[in-house]
């Protein structure tokens, strides 16, 4: 094999036999699996399939009960959360989760002023230009350009979730992670969603939690799927949508 | 710098109008009010008083409006900056400047060692937490009679004169006392501006909006608020130092749980997390103490019926409500 090649395969994250409990509940129970770099990873699976456990194990948000987290050739397993940020890992919350009372633009340049300046007490942020100008090219590329001097609170809900890509983005990140972006929003906004993933997909890796199957069979270069906390199933689209298992899992309840 | 630059220089809060421009010289305007300030006043003994007492609440507000912590301990920076002020002084025979310095690192410590204990509740938690430690501070400095002078209070702070570079400026003058007192103040909201307009300001907003999120941007926010908790420390020290030499004399009850609450009405009654709050809910509140409580022994009740109707229906506060209004 090439170096070439080599580096086109490369594992960017990889979990070895990870669980988690809460108490007695078994959230996740020995999940092994690696994600590839450049690549849409999908995880799927109904609801209570632990995939959201799976998602914070993965962004540092809690440690997992047993088994390791490797990043890029290294163990970060317990390692705190700013950690995972600071190593290239960003990620957006299931649930909208942005700094309400702040400026469009602020909530961006706050996010990538958190690698350049964490601790000064003293310089005016003002002089940091280049986070305003990259702030600002962030803002047109999550198409919020038009409402950037607005608190986000006043956003509406698809604009409050494309602001917290954006800020995601704004920590250039190596790996995206995504939970349900579409939660809770109309087909139009679903439809938008989708094509600003499909877009920064080209130039990230990107793992994005999905609860609707159809959303992600388009997009993904693999999917796994969860299902009691356990892996059920992983491949491609097309071996996933053929198999037996998962059939069985998402028959009976109607596709959403 | 930019248009973009300028227009978020101060602040990432959405505003608009007059306050944009009164935001950008918020440190030079305060300095300007402060210099006319005792013109207007009855006498300067209580001008003094609000100088200190808004810096008080200038610096507790950094941790109850910017950071959005309830501190219920803020009593002990502002009891210890006074304390160690004095002691300087009365015990070791230190100047002036030494002394305020002394002060500055006491409020400075002391919200480290109360910060490393109670940083990491929230709440409602927080505010029972840090008003249980400094309870033990005040228990702590009460004991200490041979320092403290104990429930006499430290007594013997005499400082007539204060020799600058040679110069020998009167501190007895309540005239040139005010304006000694006033230009530290003033430096310290113009280092308050500074700080809020920093990097690390956005930073103290941002753990206030929202903890996850900052997290998941990749700040600390257990050290954010520690930090922030500090600094505050240093200011609410400065004012205490800056009491006890316009007092010639530390009260204990500088240290009670009473002067924690103080500041909290104060900042609320001028509107947390704005600039200008404390200053005003200082002015405000001295004020209309000294004014009811010529009329009337039960002046607290006055007072207190004030506040309460204030909370209910500016909850912004007087600033806040000013600023929310000039937005409509």
């Amino acid at each position: 094999m090439t170096a070439t090649a080599g580096q086109a395969n490369e594992i960017i994250l990889r979990t070895r036999g990870v669980g988690k409990t809460f108490g007695k509940f078994v959230a996740l129970n020995n999940i092994s699996a690696e994600f590839s770099r450049g690549a849409v990873t999908s995880i799927i699976g109904p609801n209570g399939a632990g995939k959201s456990t799976y998602f914070n194990l993965l962004c540092g948000a809690f440690p997992p009960t047993k088994g390791s987290i490797e990043f890029d050739g290294r163990d970060v397993t317990g390692l705190p959360q700013h950690r995972f940020a600071h190593m290239g890992i960003a990620k957006s919350f299931q649930i909208t989760s942005v700094f309400p009372q702040l400026t469009t633009r602020e909530n961006i340049r706050v996010g990538l002023q958190a690698l350049v300046s964490r601790y000064d007490i003293w310089r005016p942020r003002a002089r940091l230009t280049e986070l305003i100008e990259r702030a600002d090219e962030l803002l047109a590329l999550v198409g919020l350009w038009e409402s950037r001097e607005r608190a986000a609170k006043t956003l509406a809900h698809g604009e409050q979730r494309a602001l917290e890509i954006g800020m995601a983005l704004a920590s250039q990140p190596r790996l995206l992670l995504l939970d349900e972006p579409t939660a809770g929003m109309s087909p139009e906004e679903t439809r938008t969603m989708m094509d600003l993933i499909v877009k920064l997909a080209r130039e990230r890796t990107v793992i994005l939690v999905e609860h609707k199957m159809k959303l992600v069979l388009g997009i993904s270069d693999r999917i796994l799927v969860l299902h009691h906390g356990e892996l059920l199933a992983e491949g491609t689209p097309q071996e996933v949508r053929q198999n037996e298992a998962v059939k069985r899992v998402y028959l009976g309840q109607r596709e959403h | 710098m930019t248009e973009t630059a300028r227009s978020i220089k101060q602040s990432g809060v959405a505003t608009g109008g007059w306050y944009q421009f009164v935001t950008r010289h918020r440190a030079s305007i305060v300095a300007a009010v402060i210099l006319v300030f005792p013109l207007v006043m009855p006498f300067t003994a209580l001008a003094v008083n609000i100088l200190i007492y808004g810096l008080y609440a200038l610096g507790f507000n950094l941790v109850f409006g910017y950071l959005g912590l309830l501190s219920f301990g803020h009593a002990a920076l502002f009891g210890t900056g006074a304390y160690l002020c004095g002691i300087s002084i009365v015990h070791f025979g230190w100047p002036w400047y030494a002394a305020i310095a002394a002060g500055v690192a006491g409020g400075l410590l002391m919200a480290l060692l109360i910060g490393v204990l109670a940083i990491r509740t929230r709440g409602i938690y927080f505010a029972m937490v840090t008003m249980a430690l400094s309870q033990c501070v005040y228990y702590l400095f009460y004991q200490a009679v041979d320092l403290t002078g104990g429930e006499n209070g430290l007594r013997g702070i005499n400082v007539r004169t204060i020799d600058l570079f040679g110069l020998q400026i009167d501190f007895i003058n309540p005239m040139i006392r005010y304006y000694v007192i006033a230009a530290f103040v003033i430096a310290a909201f113009f280092v308050m501006s500074r700080i809020l307009a920093s990097p690390f300001g956005a930073v103290i907003e941002a753990v206030r909006e929202n903890e996850m999120r900052a997290r998941a941007s990749g700040y600390d926010v257990t050290l954010t608020r520690l930090l922030t908790f500090v600094l505050s420390g240093a200011f609410c020290g400065l004012a205490g130092a800056l009491q006890a030499l316009h007092l010639s004399i530390v009260p204990i009850e500088i240290l009670h749980y009473e002067t924690s609450g103080l500041v909290v009405m104060i900042a609320l009654l001028g509107g947390m997390g704005t600039f200008f709050g404390p200053m005003i809910g200082a002015a405000v509140f001295l004020v209309l103490e000294n004014v009811v409580s010529v009329w009337t022994v039960h002046w607290q009740l006055i007072v207190g019926g004030i506040f309460i109707a204030c909370v209910l229906f500016f909850p912004a506060g007087i600033w806040g409500t000013l600023i929310a209004r000039s937005r409509r």
